[in-house]
């Protein structure tokens, strides 16, 4: 690997105020490009370690810096939280428009892009919705939409998909690696489900708690695009197992 | 809610209403009560029409000053909120004394107001005491709806550089409008209370309100004028109360839990 990582991570930690150790000697590389998930027990930092990507926390000790992109970290990060966080006083549309809102885009402006985001995750019909209107997989959409309407070359996510049932979460995954697949962005995803770890990512991060370490760093092996299939594959319940023992290890030093 | 649920609710209160005042009537008629203890509704109605100059100057008067009350509540409480929002320093600085404002009686501080601004200018004296009783409500309501905006939508206007005022109009703002309508309906009828409050305060005739009316019906033992200003009274605090609930529920029908309907 010749080209500078994205994101590199080097001896990050978080110490809270309490004096809870969130987070211990953390340290990792993000390629350009690659689909990343962090996948834990809850209280393993795997958030907070999101959140410090993202900017929104400073780490207590070490550093975390952008090699790819001379060092600073891209205005437009993506970021999709556990509930779709949606404005409730906008309709669908106006709440795709919020980024470019705040960068002081016009709306007039916006408009195409505002609709190709919008039909990117199949809500054209829905422009005009308020979001109390829609099913949760849709909200989830909605925000989706909203985290790529900038283009952004990093989208986070965090536990996107918890809430929804199984049917609707498969689904949007899939979805989810269509747009990656026609993006050059680099996704980082959150989740505590091992199957969705390994269905999506080319690389896991097996994370423990107390304190919030990376216990493994295991690369995924299985074709893109990928199939309804490869969740049935013998290759995929092993690599899964593979990635439980990991966790497991974690859970019983 | 069905057609004849909602007829439901609206027949019924009215024809409670129509039975007590037969029932009033039949009362005062049958057993002979005299009219400086209880008047007839049909001898207040008479009294009302035989005042109706004199009753209505005075409910304009009322209504004036608790419209103009209630509009600066308006204002200073959502203004004093924001910049409470903005600054934890002003909102430590300032909030115990919205705070003994409000606790403080309104009628106790009447005297000193009314001396303060001169008994020339008692409009302006009934304006700030009905001022002191309405805002309060208003201030801490959009205070608590400012400070409750979704900390992750928080998080989301941050990351993408917004500004502070970006965050106080696209985010907080938005967010504390049912909080701050909430505040409003209370401050609505606070603003009549105060205004009443202080009429009868500021008596001796300098103020005409509905108040003063009722003060100088009671004086004169003229109880039938009495309850038809009461009436008046009334019928504004309801006006106001639902005018408010109204505008509550335009504004809120499309988003807001409290003001949707769910099928059952």
């Amino acid at each position: 690997m010749s080209a500078a990582p994205l994101i590199e991570l080097s001896g990050v930690a978080k110490t809270y105020g309490s004096g809870t150790l969130a987070l211990t000697g953390v340290d990792a590389r993000i390629e350009r490009g690659s689909f990343l998930s962090l996948v834990g027990p809850s209280g393993c930092g795997k958030s907070t370690l999101l959140r410090m990507i993202a900017g929104l926390i400073e780490p207590s000790s070490g550093s975390i810096s952008w090699p790819a992109t001379g060092n600073e970290r891209p205005k437009d990060i993506g970021f999709v939280f556990q509930d779709a966080t949606l404005m409730p006083w906008a309709r669908v549309i106006d709440n795709v428009y919020l980024p470019l809102k705040l960068k002081g885009i016009t709306r007039k402006d916006a408009e195409p892009r505002l609709r190709d985001a919008l039909a990117r995750v199949g809500l054209s019909d829905f422009a005009q919705s308020f979001p109390r209107e829609l099913s949760g997989g849709m909200k989830m959409r909605v925000s989706i939409a909203r985290a790529l309407v900038t283009e952004p070359p990093v989208l986070l996510m965090d536990e996107p998909f918890a809430a929804l049932d199984e049917f609707t979460r498969e689904k949007l995954d899939d979805d989810l690696l269509d747009l990656w697949a026609s993006q050059k962005w680099t996704v980082i995803f959150v989740t505590h489900s091992v199957y969705e770890s390994v269905y999506l990512s080319e690389r896991v991060l097996v994370m423990g708690a107390r304190p919030g370490r990376i216990l493994q760093d295991i690369a995924i092996e299985g074709p893109f695009p990928r199939h309804h299939d490869f969740r049935e594959s013998a290759d995929f319940i092993g690599q899964c197992a593979k990635v439980s023992a990991a966790l497991r290890e974690g859970a019983n030093p | 809610m069905n057609e004849s649920s909602r007829l439901l609710r609206i027949l019924v209160p009215i024809a409670v209403g129509i039975a007590f005042l037969l029932i009033w009537e039949g009362s005062v008629r049958y057993f002979g009560i005299r009219e400086f203890l209880l008047p007839a509704p049909s001898r207040i109605t008479e009294s009302l029409v035989d005042n109706f100059g004199s009753l209505m100057g005075s409910l304009w008067i009322t209504l004036r000053i608790t419209i103009a009350a209630f509009f600066l509540a308006c204002v200073g409480g959502v203004g004093l909120a924001v910049l409470f929002s903005q600054s934890r320093a002003i909102e430590m600085a300032l909030f115990p004394y919205a705070v003994i404002l409000q606790v403080t009686p309104v009628i106790a501080i009447a005297p000193l107001i009314l001396i303060w601004v001169g008994f020339d200018h008692t409009q302006l004296a009934l304006l700030i005491l009905a001022w002191i009783v309405a805002f309060f409500p208003i201030l801490s309501n959009t205070t608590l709806g400012l400070l409750s905006a979704d900390h992750n939508l928080r998080d989301l206007f941050r990351l993408y550089g917004a500004t502070r005022w970006q965050i106080l109009t696209e985010l907080q703002l938005p967010s504390a409008t049912p909080y701050m309508l909430a505040g409003m309906k209370i401050s609505g009828g606070l603003a009549l209370i105060g205004t009443v409050v202080a009429e009868f305060a500021a008596g001796s005739g300098t103020s005409t309100g509905l108040a003063w009316r009722i003060v100088e019906a009671g004086n004169r033992l003229d109880i039938p004028k009495m309850f038809a200003a009461l009436l008046l009274l009334s019928l504004l605090g309801i006006t106001i109360f639902f005018g408010l609930a109204w505008v509550e529920h335009t504004l809120l029908k499309r988003w807001h839990e409290s003001a949707i309907k769910r099928e059952r």
